[in-house]
């Protein structure tokens, strides 16, 4: 008997290794949302869009804008985008992707009640046809940013007569022009999707299917890896890093990320901005002064993040190379706090996300704070709650993540404008709202970095509006039979040129 | 007996009415906002969280949004996922066998162990097996089950590689594997189980066993067997039929941590997520199926009572 | 008040003196005392301070000059383990404490009074046990704001039905016998019955779980200071420290062992303590 469920097992484990040769299995840090891409918010919902939907245009890995299913673009004037599109192209269900398909799609993101994509590509005033592989798209202004907003979500197309059959209800079975065709999900377990044979780039797609598991706990993502069970996991730890890197069957690919960490201090949101370190700059400038990003990183990310004083990354064209953070400088933040007149030790409040590695940064920052005269104290919170405390102006400071835009209007102009929708800490500075409006229609590059400096000069060094700690990496493990995967800041999996062997 | 058992499933309703509005007050007393959370990275623009609120109805006074997922539910709709727009029953159809399966196999586990070991450790008490015993209870109460998920992950299937370490696949769909899926977290979870019946066995096994009734027993030279399991046990039921309904109805609402780390779609990680991201059609779902489990479970134990001890009053 | 007489042995000194007899409930109860000692006596016993860190020295194993190694900020886990015992008993005790106090006069009352008053009782609980613990942490997080106090009073709440329905169980069946039944024939007072009668004979249970139940408050409260509720950063707490401890499971795994081994030593020697108690309340044990 016992030999009899020996061999079923063995049997059962020989099923699943052939099934091996056949799929890619990835492992998601968590669920994503709703899969439709006017409503959709989650960045783990965009890995799996990777395979589904196709944009009007890709990034590549040094953030060029490439088309994909435009094949070009020309701006007739400032406000006039002129796009042509890839000829032949097919949804999962056989409708062409034309011109109407773009405008209905585009119109979708801008009318569908609770859009996400509506704040991303609101300057669109008109979408028109030429002719069926033409869209001229029309902008109330001129915008640097508005190309690279069609990388992401906003320049998905899906398939109209699908679209409008299943209204809000798009997303339980998303139809698109992706590689891969949406097969069956089921909630907090798995995602699993199917080769498109009519891809319109078929030949770059060799992997019949593609699984996306959920696996929330780190270790157990990995311990998959590592046993077989996936061939891919997204967000390794920096901790496991060494492990995978021992582990000759495995493969390590380390990117930087388009977003960072930074501590939104509230300045004028309400009766709690109403302290020492909302009021007073100097304070601030103390605050900033004590830490110390290359021991924070060492400490809690093993030093492999980048420790930042700006919100953009060094990737990024548009990132200011000699704008770098400070040094620590105990001695200088102990003397501006005195020339400011507060009463040391100086509580601050420090509102947290529940997550384990940001609470440990946290620690360090105390433990750093506390030999300038402050006296952290750390409030963790569950994330809705702290999300709420945020707009509500119920903290004084509190360390939120941003995971990041192609374009760097994308990083600063929501949190640093008068404004913008996520200037929780309500920072206010007429000379940085007019630069911020300048970055956004300067095409230059040159030019346009030279304005971002200036901005950050005045927000970041001068006001001290915000302090940036760091910008993480996107590191992904994988199997060492997956070839052809090429990391992109922006952390997706592209499916496209993956082989399995 | 029977229109005390009518009478109880009459208590059912009412039960599930009034906890039900308990949990839509005590969502709404919590704080996060839900259009905040869906409204994401658009949260600062008032007109998305305006659109956000009247689709949901969060716009309206309490009682009205009550009083409109009454009138669904009477229609046998529980609303649908804010997040990501699937309908709540079909989540809770969806999430009932896994859990279900969990909980049987965790709960077979923490009977087979716990009562006979209770039961062992009381007849051979302060002698060496009763310390062994109760040491491996004690430590499997203490162990969080992180630590022994993650360590039999890395032993069974990273270092030996017998077993997936993580996912779920359905009975149905090929028995071996799903046995092969569920073994490692019903095991986790049946630990606990076993540890508590295990003690509470072992107390209400010494208290029976010194009843004048079992020394009788002894005297007249009925078999130790025949005391032990017919006149001892039997009588020290009571408290281990209270814990081991109240065990399987939290097994049956689901063991998040134990979910999480063995990535088992099940209740507590449905749940747990829905709480978080404020997804308040999921979290009323299955809090009143898992009321239902509860009220049931309770039930269940009354009648065992009885069963026990027919002395026992039908109140 | 006469010395010549020696007093009559009151069942109460009886037990106490069962209890003394006990080596293992003895041995259960020096260690918790020494728990509590080590407690109370962390500021002058902790070879280092639990708060200070090294950079330069995190995550080190066991050593000579730090016995339990050093956790992720490089703070002396040894002194950590001593300092958190103080939030860790205290969180045990008076989470467990409360859940007794609030359902073991509840569920006696529905167990003895039945009819309607057991109906409502046993519904109640049966609806709490069905609310995530979850909800309830966030709601009283936001309401009574961060403090340890307030996870203790969340964890009582969620951990009291089961009392309730222990102790309901137990009057059910305690009422049944036939020394009740003679009691109330008498024309004792239910409640003194209660007291007198039933409560003695369904102390083991409730002894066996309120043991059990502190464990679980032990590592409750850690999950809860993640929610804000219980022991704030950078306080330590053992159910705090293991849980930081999961991140680093493979690569410094005696950051988990000893928190662990502290709440296993402290459940073992209640547990120990437990069982003599029950032993020496029960009067029959002593006719052996």
């Amino acid at each position: 008997m016992r030999r009899l469920i020996l061999a079923a097992m063995l049997l059962a484990g020989a099923a699943s290794a052939q099934g091996v040769t056949q799929n890619l299995r990835i492992g998601l840090r968590e669920d994503p949302d709703i899969m439709d891409p006017t409503l959709a918010r989650t960045f783990v919902g965009r890995i799996v869009f990777a395979a589904i939907c196709d944009k009007l245009f890709d990034i590549n890995e040094r953030l060029e804008i490439v088309p994909q299913l435009a094949t070009g673009h020309v701006w007739d004037d400032p406000r006039t985008l002129r796009i042509t599109l890839r000829p032949g192209v097919k949804f999962h269900d056989g409708e062409p992707m034309d011109a109407e398909a773009v405008r209905y799609s585009l119109n979708r993101h801008l009318t569908l009640q609770g859009s996400f994509r509506r704040g991303e590509i609101n300057g669109v005033t008109a979408v028109e046809v030429v002719d069926p592989l033409t869209v001229l798209i029309r902008l109330a202004e001129p915008s640097a940013a508005f190309l690279s907003q069609l990388t992401d979500r906003a320049g998905m197309v899906v398939s109209p007569r699908a679209a409008e059959a299943a209204g809000r209800n798009f997303g339980l079975r998303p139809i698109c022009a992706g590689p891969y065709r949406f097969t069956e999900r089921v909630a907090q377990d798995r995602i699993v999707v199917d080769r498109f044979a009519d891809y319109w780039n078929a030949a770059a797609v060799t992997i019949p299917r593609i699984t996306y598991q959920i696996i929330t706990d780190s270790t157990v993502r990995l311990a998959n890896l590592q046993s077989g069970a996936l061939e891919m996991v997204q967000s390794v730890d920096p901790d496991d890093v060494a492990a995978v890197r021992r582990n000759n069957r495995l493969r390590l690919s380390i990117s930087d990320e388009l977003g960072y960490q930074s501590l939104t201090i509230n300045i004028g949101n309400g009766a709690r901005a109403q302290t020492p370190m909302g009021q007073d700059a100097r304070v601030r400038a103390a605050f900033e002064l004590a830490l110390d990003r290359q021991v924070l990183n060492q400490v809690v990310y093993e030093g492999m993040f980048n420790p930042t004083a700006q919100p953009v990354p060094p990737t990024n064209p548009l990132h200011v190379p000699g704008f770098l953070p400070e040094p620590r400088n105990l001695d200088r933040a102990r003397a501006l706090l005195r020339e400011a007149g507060v009463r040391t030790p100086l509580a601050v409040e420090m509102t947290v996300p529940n997550s384990p590695d940001l609470r440990q940064a946290a620690e360090v920052m105390q433990a750093m704070l506390r030999e300038a005269g402050f006296e952290l104290r750390i409030n963790t919170m569950e994330f809705a709650s702290s999300l709420q405390a945020a707009v509500r102006g119920d903290f004084e400071t509190y360390l939120l993540a941003w995971s990041g835009r192609v374009d760097p209007d994308g990083n600063s102009y929501t949190f640093m404008h008068s404004r913008g929708p996520q200037n929780d800490g309500r920072y206010s500075n007429p000379e940085v709202d007019r630069l911020l409006d300048a970055a956004r229609i300067e095409t230059d590059t040159a030019r346009r970095r030279d304005i971002y400096g200036q901005i950050w000069a005045i927000a970041i060094r001068q006001d001290r509006s915000r302090i940036y700690l760091w910008h993480r990496k996107n590191i992904v493990a994988h199997s060492a039979r997956l070839t052809g995967f090429v990391a992109i800041p922006d952390g997706l999996i592209r499916p496209q040129g993956l082989r399995l062997q | 007996m029977i229109t005390w058992f009518i009478r109880r499933l009459g208590q059912i309703l009412p039960t599930l009415l009034i906890l039900s509005f308990g949990i839509f007050a005590l969502q709404q007393l919590m704080p996060g906002d839900p259009a905040l959370i869906l409204a994401g990275e658009d949260r600062g623009d008032p007109r998305v969280l305006a659109e956000i609120r009247a689709e949901l109805m969060l716009d309206r006074p309490l009682l009205a949004q009550y009083g409109h997922w009454l009138w669904r539910l009477l229609h046998g709709d529980f609303g649908f996922s804010w997040r990501i727009r699937v309908p709540v029953g079909e989540l809770l159809l969806a999430k009932l066998p896994v859990t279900a399966q969990l909980a049987a196999m965790s709960f077979v586990i923490g009977v087979v162990i716990g009562v006979p070991a209770g039961v062992l450790s009381a007849v051979w008490k302060d002698r060496p097996l009763d310390w062994l015993v109760n040491g491996i209870a004690l430590f499997g109460i203490s162990m969080p089950n992180f630590w022994l998920g993650i360590m039999m992950i890395l032993l069974f299937s990273v270092q030996l590689g017998w077993l997936p370490p993580s996912g779920y696949v359905p009975l149905w769909e090929d028995p071996w594997q799903s046995l092969a899926t569920t073994i490692m977290p019903a095991f986790v979870l049946g630990t606990g189980v076993a540890s508590v019946l295990m003690r509470h066995t072992r107390a209400a096994m010494l208290g029976a066993l010194e009843q004048d009734y079992v020394r009788t027993a002894r005297a007249k030279g009925v078999a130790e067997r025949v005391v032990i399991f017919r006149h001892a046990l039997r009588n020290a039921l009571i408290p281990v039929v209270t814990l081991g309904t109240i065990e399987f109805g939290r097994l049956m609402a689901g063991a998040v941590l134990t979910e999480q780390i063995f990535s088992i779609p099940g209740f507590g990680k449905l749940v747990v997520d829905a709480v978080f991201n404020r997804d308040y059609p999921v979290v009323q779902g299955v809090v009143l199926a898992t009321a239902l489990i509860f009220v049931a479970l309770s039930l269940l134990a009354d009648v065992l009572y009885m069963l026990i001890n027919p002395r026992l009053r039908t109140a | 008040m006469s010395a010549t007489q020696p007093p009559p042995v009151s069942p109460a000194r009886r037990a106490l003196r069962t209890l003394l007899r006990h080596r293992l409930a003895m041995f259960g109860l020096v260690v918790v005392v020494a728990f509590i000692a080590a407690a109370l006596l962390a500021p002058w016993i902790s070879p280092a301070d639990p708060l200070a860190t090294s950079w330069t020295a995190i995550r080190r194993a066991p050593s000579a000059a730090h016995w339990f190694g050093t956790d992720e900020n490089g703070r002396d886990v040894l002194s950590r383990v001593l300092w958190g015992a103080r939030a860790s008993l205290l969180a045990g005790a008076i989470a467990v404490g409360g859940a007794l106090l609030i359902g073991v006069p509840i569920g006696l009352l529905a167990g003895l009074a039945g009819g309607w008053v057991d109906a409502v009782i046993s519904r109640i609980a049966d609806a709490m046990l069905a609310v995530p613990f979850l909800i309830l942490a966030i709601a009283l997080a936001a309401f009574l704001g961060p403090a340890l106090e307030n996870a203790m009073l969340a964890i009582a709440i969620s951990a009291s039905p089961v009392f309730v329905r222990l102790a309901r169980g137990m009057a059910l069946e305690a009422a049944a016998t036939d020394y009740a039944e003679a009691a109330r024939a008498m024309g004792n007072p239910p409640g003194r019955t209660a007291l007198v009668h039933i409560l003695p004979n369904i102390a083991p249970p409730l002894l066996v779980q309120a043991t059990l139940s502190i464990a679980e408050a032990i590592i409750a409260e850690a999950s809860l200071s993640f929610l804000g509720l219980g022991q704030q950063p950078p306080q330590p707490s053992w159910g705090s420290m293991l849980n930081s401890a999961q991140r680093f499971i493979e690569n410094a795994p005696w950051l988990a062992i000893f928190p662990g081994m502290a709440i296993f030593t402290l459940v073992l020697a209640l547990n120990l303590l437990g069982d003599g108690l029950r032993d020496a309340l029960d009067p029959r044990s002593s006719r052996r």
